[in-house]
């Protein structure tokens, strides 16, 4: 209830107004749980562009992974993150917490919930697509009939960058790919994803610079 | 809404828009089941956006003064966004732009407190001189100079040549009797508007020789001449029922409306043709187009308002 009325009352406005989402392939963003969300991470924005991708009906089933160091951090903004944006907490350093870090993304998973991961781990460079980190594959070998549809946005590095607080209002194109299967070996899926994610990008960038310059 | 403050000539108005546009649909649907062969995919598009246009221009004139300017302000500031979404622009900059999208909502409160002395000049003064300022104190030399001009040459045509129109509602209404409050706007947006749509069916039936070929290779001589003279037929017939003006005052605003709305339409071509997007719309499908819809009026609107304002205000 909370996060429809959050989605009705600011993210559908904020995408409409503030930004503006030209989406390119809309017709690969599914509509029903199981699914992952793969995105390249430029903003704070990005997780309300994504989630404003989604018809009001289903915006309950979806829920962004985040670094729970970041987003548990204090009382508020847990609540806040757990509750109104529905995010499903992980640790993001593997090695220390073991595999069974993925324990509630996959509960999660099993819920048939769409789930929005960022893999490149923190927000990079604006328009790029960063070295992915390997979770996502652990998290894909867990459940590997789940498709993973490739997502890259390109101008929301514009909009609000890292280390800036005032949002500046400007078109966004989004780009949605094929969905992936798991290719039966980790390396052989992530090499997959980046490659499927570097071709979006370099759509984005002949389409956006065809046009602009 | 109380029907009693909407001027009989302004009800006449939109009805006659209303039927327009109903004639308009009627007849694409016609040419849909009459010719299936043919592909009339783009006509009905334009003809549903013009339906969606006509109902955002009713919100905005029709109800009272706070609904007309937060839905012109809205406007203005999609075709900011617009603009600077397909301008580059410097990263440094980001505070800065930041500021020029608040001299929108300011400019609108003057408009709103009908305060023209500010209206007039806050932008061309006030913000055209803090924005170089705030860009220095950033501190980016590179680009400094194409930086400022092109965002306040945004500023200039998407937001101050914009508020004009909505400065017109708030005008006295008692000067012009017979379109009341919404009349000019009224009057300046059908003009506009049909001398866009002119200037293409003259073009089309009669045009050969170009009148801007580098530019805009569509537009002739004879779409332009041909659209002048028809917007003033229009505009000496319709201002005694929306406007103050007389019939040789009419005349005037006919032939500036024609002009200025050829200028304005070249303009943005000519802006669109140096970045190297040939159509907004198509650049952003579903959002855009705003500017490719709104490139007349941004002169058209300033230049008929100080025309008008001059004569009777």
């Amino acid at each position: 209830m909370l996060r429809t009325l959050f989605a009705l009352l600011i993210v559908k406005p904020v995408a409409l107004l503030m930004l503006g989402i030209n989406v390119r392939g809309k017709q690969h963003l599914p509509l029903s749980g199981p699914a992952i969300l793969v995105a390249n991470h430029n903003s704070h924005l990005d997780t309300v562009a994504l989630l404003s991708l989604f018809p009001l009906r289903i915006i309950n089933k979806v829920h962004p992974v985040a670094a729970a160091d970041y987003f548990l951090c204090n009382r508020f903004i847990k609540w806040f993150a757990l509750n109104i944006v529905g995010i499903v907490p992980i640790e993001r350093r593997i090695k220390e917490a073991g595999l069974h870090i993925f324990t509630p993304a996959i509960e999660a998973l099993d819920n048939g919930s769409i789930l929005i991961i960022f893999p490149e781990g923190t927000r990079g460079e604006p328009e790029m697509m960063g070295k992915m980190k390997n979770g996502i594959g652990h998290l894909v070998s867990e459940r590997p009939d789940i498709p993973v549809i490739p997502v890259f946005f390109y101008g929301l590095g514009k909009c609000l960058p890292k280390g800036e607080v005032l949002l500046v209002p400007f078109f966004v194109d989004a780009f949605i790919g094929e969905p992936l299967k798991w290719e039966g070996n980790r390396q052989l899926f992530m090499d997959k994803l980046a490659k499927a994610m570097s071709e979006l990008q370099s759509k984005a960038i002949t389409v956006v610079s065809d046009e602009q310059f | 809404m109380n029907t009693a403050y909407i001027p009989f000539n302004v009800q006449i108005a939109f009805m006659v828009i209303g039927g327009l546009l109903t004639v308009a649909s009627l007849v694409s649907m016609y040419l849909v089941r009459a010719k299936p062969e043919r592909d009339y995919s783009e006509l009905r598009l334009r003809i549903k956006t013009w339906w969606i246009i006509v109902a955002v221009f009713a919100t905005a004139v029709l109800f009272n003064r706070t609904v007309s300017v937060i839905v012109l302000g809205l406007v203005s500031f999609l075709a900011f966004k617009e603009y600077l979404s397909i301008v580059p622009t410097r990263r440094a900059d980001h505070r800065v732009l930041f500021w020029a999208y608040l001299a929108i909502p300011i400019q609108f409160y003057w408009v709103w407190i009908a305060w023209y002395g500010l209206f007039i000049i806050f932008i061309p003064v006030f913000v055209f001189l803090f924005l170089p300022m705030r860009m220095i104190l950033i501190g980016e030399n590179q680009g400094f100079l194409r930086a400022i001009g092109t965002l306040q040459w945004g500023l200039m045509i998407t937001v101050f040549g914009l508020s004009h129109a909505a400065f017109m509602l708030v005008l006295p209404a008692e000067a012009n009797p017979a379109g009341g409050a919404m009349g000019l706007v009224i009057y300046l947006v059908f003009l506009t508007e049909i001398n866009d749509v002119a200037q293409y069916i003259w073009g089309k039936s009669f045009g050969k020789r170009k009148i801007v070929p580098k530019v805009s290779p569509n537009k002739t001589v004879a779409g332009f001449v041909g659209g002048v003279l028809t917007t003033t037929a229009l505009a000496v017939t319709l201002a005694p029922f929306l406007t103050p003006l007389t019939h040789y005052e009419s005349l005037g605003a006919g032939i500036l409306c024609g002009l200025a709305g050829f200028v304005g339409d070249v303009t943005i071509s000519a802006l669109k043709r140096d970045i190297g997007v040939k159509d907004s719309g198509s650049l952003l499908p579903g959002h855009g187009g705003i500017l490719d819809r709104l490139d007349s009026l941004t002169y058209t609107a300033p230049l008929f308002f100080h025309y008008v304002y001059f004569l009777h205000y």
